[in-house]
């Protein structure tokens, strides 16, 4: 029990680290989402996401699945890698929450399963449900593969996010993983002294303590990164390094992106 | 109860995107008036933080396991303009990098998660450990009420987003276009998961966290607590009350508008009014326009002093609408300042003790 507990905690650290990894892989790869301007992918992709969740026919929704399959193939994102890490997962946790839309929904029967009724808006609710999640999160996850993160953050500025926002997620994300190490090691090495079975209310007062240590520890970060930052004359005035330039190409992809998105709108409104 | 692309429509995240900003412009106008410097390592360190608490893998009675969020410690620490933002920008990241929880529903997320679960874990956090010493037992249970309470309360509001989706989004045939079940069914479902797992996985990780900092570093329990200088960071001093006066006399002379809607809102009827509206519906049957017993017995078991804004005596609706809200925000502030002066005597007695 109790190795179940810290087992399954640092395999959840490990698995994050490892798709991280990944992530950074992936986005060196030369592929067609890796040729374009960081800043036309994250434009392009939202743009895609919006329309997916504003088109209403199940047609145009896996028009826009396909879409995004292509793409991903031809940024050499392998089917494995989204079926594994985006597809079963959102059907997984949408199915089972789409599930019961099938008898619960009022509407025309098309069919009965023993006492229940299945209705066709249940079936078409249902389906564009888990459809619009999957399509959706296909193309956050194929930003998220083929752009760097510091890439992602610089387009977001482009986006007119506020300066302090961006440096603050900059820094979360590079004090995460030094965090997430750091609580690795600390349900590692408790792991090593643990001989027997933990009894449940000591296995949650080590996860307080190990969550209290962490705080103590962040706390400290923090004011070392003040401290450094005040000795390189940090004043608040965030400065944002930009030189990318679009090329003829970014601009066919971002009007391509616009394009679909827009004909997906009107053709499934 | 991060929640992903395609369960709420476009015009539901737009508004929750709206309701976010206001509370991150607020969060970041009062942390400005601290040093700007000193509050960005702050809360990315902390948001960081958060992230790590989400992944823990907590032991619950039964068996099972659960997630906690980490915004009570976050609000108990940093107070709630810093927790909104941590947590702000921890889902931001598990949204754009790590996939969890949607782009177009990440104001929805940080509305509740980040917003409504920071104020409610701050609001009852210093209302249960009010007076109580850095040390005392209270704090550790006050923590721990006011993590249940928080995710709790970011679960129903999720729950009511969700459950006015098919009513206001579907198609001729009745189809909902997004999540599909209506409130009667998503308050629940939500609900029972919450109340059960997540709620008890935030009260643990938060009660747990303050009994460990209360022993090893209870100096950054002191900033919320209340039992030196105040708070929240960037609240240098009482917050001024003028602001809130100035709302509330505005609110008070707008209360007139409620004159320009037609027709009684829905199931504020009275007997004559229901039987009147239920006889006039498309789907009506003798059943629905007949009036419940029940309602028909109690419907004259109190008679209000202004009943419907309208002083008997007062001639203009207008100015009747007007001394109803005096009248209202009035026994208010008397209850008010009754709870206040009851509050105060019971600390004087509990410190001179």
């Amino acid at each position: 029990m109790s190795r179940s507990f810290l087992e399954s905690t640092t395999l959840g650290f490990g698995r994050a680290l490892t798709r991280a990894m990944l992530s950074e892989e992936t986005a060196r790869e030369r592929g067609l989402l890796q040729s374009l301007d960081p800043r036309v992918r994250v434009l392009g992709l939202f743009a895609l996401v919006l329309a997916v969740t504003l088109s209403h026919k199940l047609v145009v929704v896996a028009a826009l699945l396909a879409m995004s399959v292509v793409m991903a193939v031809l940024s050499r994102v392998t089917l494995f890698t989204l079926a594994k890490r985006v597809w079963l997962i959102v059907l997984g946790f949408t199915g089972v929450i789409a599930l019961p839309a099938l008898f619960l929904t009022p509407g025309r029967p098309v069919a009965a399963l023993g006492g229940l009724v299945i209705t066709s808006q249940g079936l078409h609710t249902a389906a564009l449900l888990i459809l619009r999640v999957e399509t959706a999160v296909t193309l956050t996850t194929l930003l998220v593969l083929c752009t760097p993160w510091a890439h992602v953050l610089k387009a977001l500025r482009a986006l007119r996010l506020p300066k302090e926002a961006i440096v603050m997620m900059a820094m979360t994300y590079r004090y995460l993983f030094l965090l997430v190490e750091t609580a690795n090691q600390m349900f590692e090495s408790r792991r090593s002294r643990t001989v027997g079975v933990l009894r449940p209310e000591e296995q949650r007062r080590v996860a307080a303590r190990t969550a209290g240590v962490l705080l103590s520890k962040s706390f400290a970060l923090s004011n070392d990164v003040y401290m450094a930052m005040q000795s390189r004359g940090f004043r608040g005035d965030v400065q944002v390094l930009s030189h990318w330039r679009l090329t003829m190409w970014d601009w066919v992809g971002l009007l391509s992106f616009l394009f679909a998105g827009s004909l997906a709108v009107w053709m499934g409104r | 109860m991060h929640i992903p692309d395609g369960y709420l429509s476009p015009s539901t995240c737009g508004v929750l995107y709206v309701g976010a900003m206001a509370g991150w412009y607020s969060s970041i106008k009062r942390l400005k008036r601290v040093l700007l410097s000193r509050v960005i390592p702050l809360i990315s360190v902390f948001a960081a933080f958060s992230f790590v608490v989400m992944m823990f893998n907590l032991p619950l009675p039964g068996g099972t396991t659960g997630h906690a969020l980490g915004v009570t410690i976050a609000a108990i620490v940093l107070g709630p303009s810093g927790a909104i933002l941590a947590l702000s920008i921890a889902l931001g990241i598990q949204a754009l990098f790590f996939g969890d929880g949607g782009i177009t529903t990440l104001g929805a997320n940080c509305f509740n998660m980040a917003i409504v679960g920071s104020l409610v874990a701050f609001a009852s956090y210093r209302m249960i450990a009010a007076g109580a010493g850095l040390t005392s037992r209270r704090r550790v249970v006050a923590a721990a009420v006011a993590g249940y309470l928080a995710v709790n309360a970011a679960a129903l509001i999720a729950a009511v987003e969700f459950g006015i989706q098919p009513m206001l989004f579907h198609d001729a045939s009745g189809t909902p276009l997004y999540a599909p079940y209506p409130l009667r069914i998503a308050i629940p479902a939500m609900m029972i998961g919450h109340l059960t797992f997540a709620g008890l996985a935030e009260a643990a990780i938060s009660g747990g966290l303050v009994a460990y900092l209360q022993v090893a570093d209870s100096g950054l329990l002191r900033a919320t607590s209340g039992v030196a200088a105040d708070g929240d960071l960037g609240r240098s001093t009482a917050p001024s009350l003028r602001r809130l006066w100035i709302m509330i006399a505005i609110f008070m002379l707008l209360t007139p508008l409620g004159i320009l809607a037609a027709g009684t809102a829905w199931g504020e009827w009275s007997p004559a009014q229901m039987t009147q509206t239920t006889a006039s519906a498309p789907s009506a049957n003798s059943a629905a326009s007949t009036v419940p017993a029940g309602l028909q017995r109690l419907s004259n078991f109190w008679t209000a002093p202004f009943p419907a804004y309208a002083p008997a005596f007062v001639k203009s609706r207008s100015f009747g609408y007007l001394l109803s809200a005096m009248f209202g925000v009035g026994l208010l502030l008397i209850v008010s300042l009754a709870a206040r002066s009851w509050a105060a005597k019971s600390r004087g007695k509990e410190s001179s003790a």
